[in-house]
């Protein structure tokens, strides 16, 4: 037998396979054969880091050490100088944003000192196409435990007690739904995890899903166990093929084991698991839309009660959670309740991974306790605003979320605080904001997504939020009129009063947030036609100052024609002609040309 | 698999696959200096591996360093047992390695004529 | 049955535990507004129109979709109501096309009288509107698909009731449309025209083909002869649709009406209906006697006869040769009634009052035509067409005084009325087959079992020696259930009659708005007294059929029958 001597983990995650991780892995064999190190060196293909923006992602052991940006051509360097020799190539560790030094170590990361990887805590560091790297980080040990020494009333008690709640939105308590499901009556009952995660920038339960598979496939047999199911689906959207891929193995392999299908760990218990494609829509996250859509229905939602832990899958009573909620699970039944309502809030226990996206140093996948105010994600893990700019707002929960201004972020994230200042945790998508973003064109567009996702069943939803979309562009285009805050005020009310799911119902959120925080840029666009943020090109005009030395490089670029002046004499753009390209103003040597 | 005890035998089984991913455990560090290498490291190093494979060794990592100064004494091989002091060993040769791995890291016994410095924590 | 008690408005009122808000408001004398919601098809709580308060709920619900409770209490008219109602009806105005005034529905309009009702005056939304083709590549029905509201009920119509599923929503969102599968036109599709949507739509989204333009321009030109038959089913509703109460038998007032309108002929439809009784009674004796195949099946309904087309076309065998009464009378008019008026057939425009779309383009078949000069039936007329007509001409209907038809083709009797309701068209053939088989005067005419509204109604009726098993059904979901049985073998039926609308023919595609199963009953009723008030009560007994057998057809079954009376089925190859 070999002895291997270090285990280089490549990431295979989407992200880091999109910056050409497969790539650097043929590369890495090939280089390794070249020096007769393969026998001794083993390459493990690793599951997403959530820090996709510095991939490809290499943490070579036995060191830990963690490079970034790796790129084929760099292999030669890295295995001469690291695997053969033992040197670290300081060119390619990661650099911390504000003071540019270099972090060899992972967990050294301004990124991940902060978090708090539960989760998340395998991804990136087992081989989730490997059900042994799963079960030796103690996989399965959950399951273990619930058939073999506790009722399915201790489990639902147990998740109870742990305080968890829904991870996919709506943030109901999980134990209570595992409970209604598990005291409805039916002959058959049935476990679906909602994988249709669909938020714009929102990726943690692909992540999770592309991996750790396991933890999910382990999280949904304790609930089967819980509720008496013995069938499960998993929904998860035809995006994503790697996802599909991973959990498709990760079930054969968990029936080879025994530790999915009839009987397992002799318990009596039987429990099978299916994926299901969902074919792209939107909607078909909303828990009943999403069970029509198993049941080869067009993906609609329809009105609750009957909710689906009574009346779901085929009629049958289901329990319905998200990746992430299922995910939360083995480790509750592994540490006890206690354990984990220790962590986050009164009444937000545990962990929420968030998704950090938009003007922000560090985008990628964060996981923290709940209670964490938003200024130690965005500044401390996010590692604040890039290019000096500053922090102007939020937007938290995706498109149906709502939009803090910057007076908000010492607020703690947890449920109940967000929906009191009109957003919500969501799926848990955080889209950061500088004083670059008009607030008006960021909610038109979040409206022209739930608009353009809008299933078309119930009028105020399909309706009302094209109305609503009509008056912003109407606004953004400087043709907003006297009323149409009112208008759109009456509108997301009437909305979010009577629209069927729960995607009608929050698509008003994100204007009703920024007229919240920033209605004094909504005035402005309508009565003054000017865009504060200089966005919206139809409210804003290029002019030149009195910096101008005449040299006459912007009339030679403007593609219009529309810029006069004298040599060395300074020159004028004619308003009514100007197109607003913006092409004279990146010209201008001495940037006499701004924006407004 | 139907036991508690298939499970943690299986866990038990995996975990010595990935040890090398979890810190603690002996370690044996070659020095890999271009001075190292020219005096036959890499062939130290190809019998460390040979030797912890021939005798299964668990717990047991093997790591490069770069030259640390003492160049007429390469190859320098250094055993780090968990709680005790650094052990240099110079002039390590192919020969001298199933010695250094049976005494010292299999049985703790620290071969004291091979030995060119010690460096207690 | 379980009991709760709610609160709406103030007032409680108990309902059973099973009973929807919108059910408690209803029995609590409240009138609230909807759309989507339609009394005999499944709710869907897609328009948002019934929304109402219920206390502890996060929002207001949908009154048709959602359970009462023990102790609930319900709000129908606070602030936060009237103001989600009219912004719903205003976004639905905001998207359909406002021409009120030439629309066929206008003043017969859901979404219109509620605009009406809740004052509405201006629409604040103007932009996007949904711009979609007019579908009217078929005889029966129009499809103007931008005046559609999504409200679904003519997908629910089609699939549940009828079990056709032509119908479902197509795209998404603000583009969502109702179509047939790959959104081909209703003649594409495997459409049946019964024109069910068309009864439960609440605008003008699907309508009836219109024909009286052509049907005026006909009675105007003077070198026409225009002779007109009257279905059965229309006598008992076309006064709802001249504001007369339902269920008002309006047969004299009616014939009045259509020689005030111009035609100059009024013949009743009820006599080819015995005539029918004749040729597929004789054929049903013939199968019997014959070892021809069985269970026959009747063919008097067109959608019925599509839908076999389109969805069994391996059980056409089993269907009458036998035309129906509209085309047997077409086709006799353009040649009994020509030779014997010495009219030409060519000078004849022959139209039809029928309570049934499908009717139009069972009239437009290309082997209707028993002249070789054109289609036996020229041109179809619903009820509602006919009653469009008749405000048209300003004609006070209900101070008519009655008139009788003509003679000798508007002679009928209880057997042809009632073919209007299901059931009919068996005991009619029973009154006749069981006399000519046992030779005997039946001392009971009404035979109950086949009659009312039950989906599937069987028998056993001794005829002669043998007990004759029969079954009665309409609506082709319920049609569909017994088809599967004759084909899995476990239907030893002799005679099945099966008419496509709930009720039958009246409850057709082509009868007056607002139809649910109470006015279809009071129709119903309707149809019977005419039969207990005719003198003549058996097919064989009407003395105009008598002499057109002994003087022209000679005898049922006949060489001349099956030239002229009798058709064939071929399978339709759609959708």
């Amino acid at each position: 037998m070999q002895y291997i001597r270090a285990h280089v983990l490549i990431c295979a995650g989407t992200g880091c396979t999109a910056s050409g991780s497969k790539k650097l892995e043929a590369a890495l064999h090939e280089e390794l054969v070249k020096k007769g190190l393969d026998k001794e060196i083993k390459i493990v293909e690793t599951g997403c880091h959530g820090f996709c923006e510095a991939g490809p992602l290499v943490i070579i052991y036995p060191e830990g050490t963690f490079y970034v940006r790796v790129k084929e051509e760099d292999v030669p360097e890295l295995v001469e100088s690291h695997l053969y020799k033992g040197r670290v190539v300081e060119r390619l560790l990661y650099k911390e944003p504000v003071t540019h030094e270099s972090v060899p170590n992972y967990n050294e990361l301004g990124f991940y000192k902060k978090q708090r990887r539960m989760v998340l805590g395998n991804c990136g560091h087992i081989n989730p196409e490997i059900i042994g790297d799963y079960i030796a980080n103690g996989g399965y040990e959950a399951l273990a435990k619930v058939l073999t020494s506790m009722s399915s009333g201790a489990v639902v008690n147990e998740i109870k007690q742990a305080g968890l709640r829904g991870r996919g939105g709506g943030g109901f308590p999980t134990g209570m739904k595992w409970e209604f499901t598990q005291k409805a009556t039916g002959d058959k009952k049935y476990v679906v995890c909602n994988a249709d995660e669909g938020d714009p920038g929102a990726f943690m339960d692909r992540s999770i899903l592309e991996g750790d598979p396991h933890r999910v496939i382990e999280g949904m047999t304790v609930c089967g166990y819980a509720i008496g199911a013995d069938e499960g689906y998993l929904y998860v959207r035809a995006e994503y093929p790697l996802a599909i891929k991973r959990l498709t193995i990760a079930i054969a392999q968990a029936e080879e084991l025994g530790l999915l299908g009839e009987n397992i760990f002799n318990s009596g218990f039987n429990f099978h698991l299916k994926i299901k494609e969902g074919a792209g829509a939107f909607v078909c996250g909303e828990e009943t839309a999403l069970l029509a859509s198993i049941e080869g229905k067009r993906g609609m939602p329809r009105p609750r009660p009957p909710f689906p832990a009574i009346s779901g899958l085929w009629g049958k009573p289901t329990n319905i959670n998200n990746v992430e909620t299922f995910a939360n699970i083995p480790q509750i039944i592994n540490n006890g309740a206690a354990w984990y309502a220790a962590i986050g809030t009164e009444k937000s226990k545990g962990t929420k991974v968030f998704a950090l996206t938009g003007r922000i140093n560090h985008t990628g996948l964060a996981e923290v306790p709940m209670g964490i105010t938003m200024r130690e994600i965005i500044f401390d893990i996010g590692g604040g605003i890039p290019d000096g700019k500053n922090f102007k707002a939020v937007q938290i929960g995706g498109p149906s979320g709502g939009c803090l201004p910057k007076e908000l972020l010492d607020l703690p994230v947890d449920y109940d605080s967000l929906v009191q200042v009109g957003a919500m945790m969501g799926s848990g998508g955080l889209v950061v904001m500088d004083e670059t973003t008009c607030m008006v064109d960021l909610a038109k567009f979040f409206l022209a997504f739930t608009q353009s996702e809008s299933c078309g069943k119930c009028t105020p939803c399909r309706e009302g939020t094209m109305r609503m979309l009509e008056i912003l562009t109407r606004i953004t285009d400087g043709e907003g009129k006297v009323g149409d805050i009112e208008l759109l005020e009456e509108l997301a009310r009437n909305i979010k009063n009577t629209a069927l799911c729960g995607l009608g119902q929050t698509a008003p959120n994100p204007v009703l947030s920024t007229l919240r925080y920033f209605r004094q840029e909504y005035e402005t666009h309508i009565n003054e036609k000017r865009c504060p943020a200089g966005v919206c090109s139809a409210l804003t005009g290029y002019k030149i100052t009195d910096k101008c030395i005449g040299c006459g490089l912007c009339k030679k670029t403007c593609p219009a024609e529309v810029i006069s002046g004298e040599l060395k004499g300074r020159h004028t753009i004619d308003q009514e002609k100007c197109i607003k390209c913006g092409d004279c103003a990146a010209k201008c040597p001495l940037k006499a040309i701004i924006k407004g | 698999m139907k036991t508690i005890e298939d499970l943690k035998r299986m866990r038990e089984q995996f975990q010595a696959e990935n040890s090398i991913r979890q810190t603690g455990g002996i370690q044996v560090i070659v020095g890999m200096g271009t001075c190292g290498i020219a005096a036959g490291a890499r062939e130290v190093m190809t019998a460390i591996l040979g030797e912890i494979a021939r005798r299964n060794l668990k717990n047991v990592t093997v790591r490069q360093t770069g030259c640390i100064g003492m160049c007429e004494q390469e190859v320098l091989v250094d055993v780090v047992r968990p709680g005790e002091p650094r052990i240099t060993y110079g002039k390590v040769t192919v020969a001298s390695v199933p010695k250094i791995i049976g005494e010292h890291v299999v049985n703790g016994r620290i071969i004291e004529d091979l030995v060119v410095g010690k460096i207690a924590d | 049955m379980e009991l709760v008690k709610v609160t709406i408005d103030g007032r409680q009122i108990e309902v059973a535990k099973t009973t929807t808000v919108l059910e408690a408001i209803q029995k609590a004398g409240i009138k609230i507004p909807t759309l989507c919601y339609h009394p005999e098809l499944r709710p869907e709580g897609a328009c948002r129109v019934c929304m109402v308060e219920v206390e502890g709920a996060r929002s207001l619900v949908a009154s048709c979709v959602y359970p009462v409770s023990q102790g609930m209490v319900v709000r129908t008219n606070t602030a936060a109501v009237r103001e989600a109602r009219r912004m719903v009806v205003e976004l639905l105005l905001a998207n359909h096309p406002k021409d009120c005034f030439t629309c066929a529905r206008n003043l017969n309009c859901e979404l219109q009288t509620i605009a009406a009702d809740l004052g509405l005056r201006g629409i604040r939304f103007e932009g996007k509107r949904k711009s979609i083709p007019i579908d009217a590549n078929n005889p029966s029905l129009v499809r103007e698909q931008e005046k559609c509201i999504l409200c679904g009920r003519c997908i629910r119509a089609c699939s549940e009731r009828q079990g056709v599923h032509v119908y479902s929503f197509v795209k998404r969102g603000f583009n969502t449309n109702v179509a047939p599968a790959f959104e081909v036109g209703l003649d594409k599709a495997p459409c049946t025209f019964c024109g069910q949507c068309a009864t439960v739509c609440p605008t003008a989204a699907i309508v009836e083909k219109d024909d009286t333009r052509e049907v005026w321009q006909a009675i105007s030109d003077s070198t026409k002869h225009v002779v007109v038959q009257t279905a059965p089913a229309v006598r008992v509703a076309l006064g709802e649709a001249l504001g007369m109460g339902p269920g008002s038998v309006v047969t004299g007032k009616m014939v009045a009406a259509l020689r005030n309108l111009g035609f100059n002929r009024v013949f009743d439809t009820d006599f080819t209906a015995d005539l029918t009784i004749m040729e597929e009674g004789y054929e049903f004796i013939s199968r019997l006697n014959n070892g021809g195949k069985l269970p026959m099946i009747t063919s008097c309904s067109p959608g019925w006869v599509n839908f076999v087309e389109i969805m069994y076309p391996e059980l056409l065998g089993h269907l009458s040769t036998a035309k129906s009464p509209q085309q047997m009378f077409g086709a006799l008019v353009k040649t009994y009634y020509a030779e014997k008026s010495g009219i030409k057939p060519q000078d004849i425009v022959s139209v039809a009052i029928m309570p049934c779309t499908a009717k139009k383009a069972e009239a437009a078949r290309e082997e209707m035509d028993s002249t070789g000069c054109g289609p036996d039936v020229d041109f179809v007329l619903t009820t509602r067409e006919l009653a469009r007509m008749i405000k048209e001409a300003g004609i006070d209907f209900s101070s008519l005084t009655a008139e009788q038809f003509d003679a000798p083709l508007g002679i009928s009797t209880g057997a042809g009325v009632i073919f209007g309701a299901t059931g009919g068209v068996m005991e009619a053939a029973l009154r006749t087959v069981v006399e000519v088989v046992t030779g005997k005067e039946l001392d009971c005419l009404e035979f109950h079992a086949v009659r009312g509204l039950n989906g599937v109604k069987e028998a056993e009726i001794p005829v002669g020696d043998l007990k004759v098993k029969l079954a009665v059904t309409h609506t082709l979901s319920n049609a569909r259930k017994l088809l599967d049985k004759i084909n899995s073998g476990d239907a030893d039926y002799h005679f099945i009659e099966i008419m496509a609308c709930p009720g039958g023919c009246i409850g057709g595609g082509g009868q007056p708005y607002a139809s649910c199963g109470d006015i279809r009953q009071k129709r119903l009723n309707s149809i019977y007294e005419c039969d207990q008030c005719s003198s003549l009560r058996k097919s064989h007994e009407n003395p105009a059929v008598k002499e057109l057998y002994d003087t022209w057809l000679g005898k049922p079954l006949g060489e001349k029958s099956y030239q002229i009376l009798h058709t064939h089925y071929h399978p339709q190859q759609r959708g």
